[in-house]
């Protein structure tokens, strides 16, 4: 520690007026302990320790800086508390939620044809009996599956191109011009309409053009790409933005001409961005509900046609499990299934996020940047 | 253009550019095309609810009075998030861009991106089965206590499911949108000012005060605003916890409705004028969450040619 070899540690001048290394253990040793007193008294619960506890290591600290340190420490150890306290509530909700999702979808999940049947023909008279203890909770979210597929599918195969091609207008062929400068503008605004909002314009699009009340997969599919396109085209944009102009200018010197140089070396340079940012894209729109909502209706039979009659799918499926129970009486059934229906809906969102880092990782250039 | 031997190549090669260029275009055209007809659609489908003769329209006195108490609903659940996030966002982007080890920094990031990834219908199951019952004797509490305010007067609602979870909820998904563009913000910061102000002395708190946030207001002021769009739109959280009613002062009783949980809890069932009434109820959420959103662009493209900050 001290370039000194003498072994005595004395503290030298230039440490005095600071707290000892083991100063913030201490302290947080005895609020553990007085917040455990504290707790003791008015009934104890392990949320209320902590908070306790995490209030009083703050104030004993910053006290006892101020008392050895002096204010501007002071202040800096009540900000480096009031940062880490921020980190540890912001945590607080992620843990609460996948725990909450994972007790209550467990079971739902490993019920037996729980991912192989649908709700049809499921009534509250099973689900009665499945309360009382008589009958097994039967029903599944077969049919929610195959609609969130089938329209997070069709919502993909619309968004990409145009997404990829607005991507590869705005950075090939845009140069700066006031539409590409209008194009992006939009873009950004895009990204933040209200997901119920793009729900809202699908439908009134199909009503005005199709008929009132047309709810399908598609107009749904059409509703999640206004979602997804904005996100495509930011993300490609800035992956082809990173490809070096020297490829580019390599292939115009071979004499290839631009739309087979952007096909053959551009895209191919930024595959495992576009691809990681379009898996992203997926895994955003794929929890969406209020879109769904109010496109595509509820159904509680298998539809494989995604362009005609009311469709499930896995959001709308936990909505509407959780507000209107099958059986009114007993909501205990509909709650295992929509809590089961939310664990599969994290899985797959994850397993999205997952894949989106891998295809970013695995399929990088290997050489360039 | 001469077509000499060394230029002239086979004709799909020519029309290949031409086709190419052309999809792209279309492609970004298409793109304009979608915004104007969100807006064009919304209204021509929205018009009966302006004109038809108020007793007709649900509560029987005209669209803009049944408009305007969702809308405060609206503002009030956004302003109780934002009141959440935004301190707790700004101190988690300074964790991690500051405070954490440099090693974890990353993974710390990416932790809280995961907050992002979480669908809104499980946040809403969450908050409705989870979070307002373990928060309902915090408001009894409240309303016993500091009842003489009228945001806390009571009765206090025995279920939670007031507009105040609902806020609590929206605020936890919007922590990690402002997280993420305060944390891009903060990292920008010009090294050179930081450490000028560590080496004159400054503690590390200082040195935050002094160079990091006077750099990344801006920044942080559109961050929030791009955080209050979410929060204004947002349909799940605010359906599935609120027990919604009419417009109360109180945040710890049930009642208040926003735009977004109208449309989802009405659209389904709803047929003739009611679906009018509830199209130009997005059309009215569009205009706030475009007029939003576009005031947190121009902040950040201001900003840009200097800061760096986008």
């Amino acid at each position: 520690m001290t370039s000194t070899p003498t072994p005595v540690r004395k503290r030298s001048a230039l440490t005095k007026g600071q707290l000892p290394k083991y100063a913030p253990y201490v302290v947080l040793g005895v609020a553990l302990v007085l917040g455990a007193a504290i707790l003791a008294l008015i009934g104890f619960n392990a949320f209320g320790w902590g908070v306790v506890s995490a209030i009083l290591f703050a104030a004993g600290l910053v006290g006892w800086s101020a008392a050895v340190e002096g204010s501007r420490k002071a202040k800096d150890k009540l900000a480096t508390c009031l940062v880490v306290g921020a980190f540890l509530v912001a945590l607080l909700p992620l843990i609460s939620v996948i725990w909450t999702v994972m007790v209550n979808g467990i079971p739902g999940l490993l019920n037996p044809g729980f991912l192989g049947t649908s709700m049809n023909g499921v009534t509250g008279v099973f689900d009665n009996r499945a309360a009382e203890g008589t009958g097994p909770v039967v029903g599944g979210i077969y049919h929610a599956l195959i609609g969130t597929l089938q329209i997070t599918l069709l919502a993909t195969v619309i968004s990409v191109p145009v997404g990829l091609l607005t991507a590869i207008y705005l950075v090939e062929y845009g140069n700066d011009r006031p539409l590409a400068r209008a194009i992006t503008f939009f873009v950004d605004v895009m990204t933040g309409i209200p997901s119920i909002v793009a729900g809202l314009f699908a439908a009134a699009f199909f009503f005005a053009v199709v008929g009132p009340g047309t709810k399908t997969g598609a107009v749904a599919a059409v509703a999640l790409s206004v979602l997804m396109i904005p996100v495509v085209v930011r993300s490609s944009e800035e992956m082809l933005k990173i490809v070096p102009n020297e490829l580019r200018e390599a292939a115009y010197a071979l004499g290839v001409r631009k739309w087979r140089t952007i096909l053959k070396v551009v895209i191919p340079t930024a595959i495992s961005g576009i691809a990681s940012g379009v898996t992203l894209a997926i895994a955003r729109v794929i929890g969406e509900t209020a879109p769904i909502l109010v496109t595509a209706g509820f159904a509680t039979s298998i539809n494989n046609n995604v362009f005609g009659g009311w469709m499930a799918s896995l959001p709308t499926f936990i909505y509407t499990q959780i507000l209107n129970p099958t059986s009114p009486s007993n909501p205990d059934p509909s709650s295992q299934r929509a809590w089961g229906a939310a664990l599969v809906l994290i899985i797959l969102v994850m397993l999205l996020n997952l894949g989106a880092r891998l295809i970013a990782r695995v399929f990088a250039p290997k050489a360039g940047r | 253009m001469t077509t000499t031997s060394l230029t002239s190549s086979r004709g799909a090669g020519r029309a290949g550019d031409k086709v190419f260029s052309g999809a792209a275009l279309a492609a970004g055209c298409l793109i304009l095309a979608v915004l104007f007809g969100v807006a064009l659609f919304l209204v021509i489908q929205a018009i009966p609810a302006f004109t038809a003769p108020a007793a007709d329209i649900q509560g029987g006195e005209g669209f803009f009075a049944y408009i305007w108490p969702i809308v405060i609903g609206t503002l009030i659940a956004a302003i109780i998030a934002l009141a959440i996030a935004t301190p707790v966002s700004i101190g988690v982007a300074l964790f991690i861009s500051h405070f954490a080890p440099r090693g974890l920094a990353s993974g710390l990031g990416y932790v809280i991106d995961l907050l992002a990834a979480i669908p809104s219908v499980v946040y809403g199951a969450w908050g409705a089965a989870f979070l307002a019952p373990q928060i309902s004797p915090a408001y009894g509490w409240l309303a016993a206590n500091m009842g003489w305010l009228p945001i806390f007067q009571g009765p206090a609602s025995a279920t939670g499911k007031t507009i105040l979870t609902a806020g609590i909820v929206l605020s936890v998904m919007v922590i990690p949108i402002i997280t993420s563009l305060s944390r891009e913000i903060f990292l920008q910061t010009p090294k050179l000012h930081e450490e000028a102000a560590l080496a004159l002395g400054a503690t590390r708190w200082e040195m935050i005060k002094m160079s990091v946030l006077p750099f990344a207001r801006p920044g942080i002021i559109s961050a929030v605003m791009l955080g209050l769009g979410r929060a204004l739109g947002e349909t799940m959280a605010v359906a599935l916890v609120l027990s919604s009613g009419a417009l109360t002062a109180s945040l710890i009783q049930s009642g208040n409705q926003t735009i977004a949980a109208e449309i989802a809890l009405n659209f389904p069932e709803a047929s003739g004028l009611k679906v009018s009434t509830l199209i130009a109820a997005g059309l009215v959420l569009f205009v706030i969450t475009l007029a939003v959103n576009m005031i947190a662009r121009w902040i950040i493209s201001r900003h840009k040619e200097f800061s760096g900050a986008n």
